[in-house]
């Protein structure tokens, strides 16, 4: 699974709540429309990250597992 | 700024056991919030997750009591600390709890239930966060845990305590719901870990097979522990009648409850078993045991002391499980409008039977979540 992206995230060894804070870090940097790429290793990180993008208003439009790392993207609503 | 204060799952089950009330700010994803939560009588609860809270705590500050503490609650204690932070800089008086839910889940209150007829003594572990109840049995420097969960240093570190030596470990049956600390127990202290034989057709390890009528000793003096083959939620269930005064019943009758047959995948086949069991063989007890139940499924379920447990002759009164009198309804009941099955069921029965040996990480997120072994 790949997507155009426009910013990627290493939030890999973060623990919660860090992978959010640095994304929506991140979003501020971008426009509506851009897409963030987002690498952690957090397991709480998908619920969290699914449940956050829902309610800022963007779209999360995959995300996989690769060895132990969560990938992530986002696109800013 | 007030600095914020830790508070450990021990201060918040002793304010749960008495009844006291706290306010959390639980800011765990509302679907988390709503599958698992902190439960107690007066317990106050507002779910935000904290990614709602980033900017600021203006749109809860309306929700948020200004005299008195908060404790704020997420799923391991990162963002917990964060949310009391931001809580402590604006005037709050905030907590956060250690280890959050995780640590939650694993705590264990131990609460004395009795004595015995010869001076021993029979204490309850309340796995408060989870409803999970173990047990250990004491007279004259022996002990015997039944349904030990995997936190094993805790009864090993309490027989220290009480100077004490694990001789038996039993589990009731094939847990479904939570990971067994029974084998490791022995495996530690040299005890003799016993299982039903009919639940252990599957297991990867030696036991000591538990039948009816195979007494144990524990102490010098006779605390008998009998064996009452009650099949129902599994198929090898046995509960324990201990010092003609405590029924142990396993996940087949719970105060307010009946166990569930379905999670060993048989419900069809076993609901009579549970019937016969709850209806027949229970039935033929005495109505002054005291049952003590290896689960409890909602708070209002503790006594005053923070231990779980009823005459059965109450249960026989009382508990709609007990009470039905038409078969068909009964089937329906437990076979029927069944509850959601645990998390992770189907890996913790293949634990049990040391078919995976998951790490304590792995094991632990299996375990999250409530236990739901009975139907009501």
């Amino acid at each position: 699974m790949s997507f155009n992206t426009d910013i990627l995230l290493d939030a890999k060894g973060l623990a919660c709540p860090m992978p959010i804070v640095k994304t929506k870090k991140e979003m501020d940097k971008i426009e509506s429309g851009q897409v963030i790429e987002i690498h952690a290793t957090d397991k709480g990180a998908k619920a969290d990250l699914t449940a956050w993008a829902k309610s800022g208003g963007h779209e999360l439009l995959g995300h996989e597992e690769e060895n132990g790392v969560y990938i992530f993207w986002i696109k800013k609503g | 700024m007030m600095a914020i204060r830790e508070m450990d799952a021990k201060e918040v089950t002793r304010k749960v056991m008495n009844k006291k009330e706290l306010f959390i700010l639980d800011v765990r994803n509302e679907d988390a919030f709503s599958d698992w939560k902190i439960e107690g009588e007066n317990l106050t609860h507002l779910n935000v997750p904290y990614f709602d809270l980033l900017d600021g705590l203006d749109e809860i500050k309306d929700q948020l009591p200004s005299d008195k503490e908060i404790l704020v609650v997420c799923a391991k204690e990162g963002s917990s600390i964060m949310v009391a932070e931001m809580l402590s800089d604006e005037g709050y008086e905030a907590a956060y709890l250690k280890g959050g839910m995780k640590a939650w889940s694993e705590h264990l209150e131990p609460v004395k239930v009795g004595d015995l007829a010869d001076g021993g003594e029979m204490y309850q572990f309340v796995r408060i966060g989870k409803g999970c109840l173990s047990y250990m049995v004491v007279s004259n420097g022996e002990a015997a845990i039944i349904d030990a969960t995997r936190m094993t240093d805790v009864f090993i570190d309490f027989a220290d305590s009480l100077g004490v030596q694990i001789k038996h470990v039993f589990d009731t049956h094939l847990h479904a719901d939570h990971i067994s600390g029974g084998r490791m127990i022995a495996e530690k202290t040299g005890a003799v870990y016993w299982l039903p034989p009919k639940d252990a057709e599957e297991v990867q390890f030696s036991y000591e097979p538990l039948v009816d009528g195979n007494d144990v000793k524990i102490g010098n003096t006779t605390i008998n522990i009998h064996p009452l083959y009650s099949p129902g939620h599994t198929i090898g269930s046995t509960s324990f009648v201990v010092d003609e005064k405590y029924l142990l019943s396993g996940d087949i009758l719970f105060v307010d409850s009946i166990g569930r047959p379905d999670l060993a995948g048989l419900a069809e086949d076993w609901v009579g078993d549970l019937r016969e069991t709850l209806y027949e063989r229970y039935k033929e007890l005495s109505d002054e045991l005291m049952v003590l139940p290896a689960h409890f499924m909602i708070i209002d379920e503790l006594n005053d002391d923070g231990s779980v447990g009823e005459k059965l002759g109450v249960l026989f009164a009382e508990n709609h499980g007990l009470n039905i009198e038409n078969e068909a309804e009964f089937r329906s009941l437990v076979t029927d409008n069944l509850p959601p099955q645990p998390n992770a069921y189907q890996e913790i029965r293949k634990t049990n039977m040391g078919k995976i040996t998951p790490d304590e990480e792995e094991q632990r997120e299996m375990e999250i979540g409530p236990n739901r072994c009975a139907v009501r």
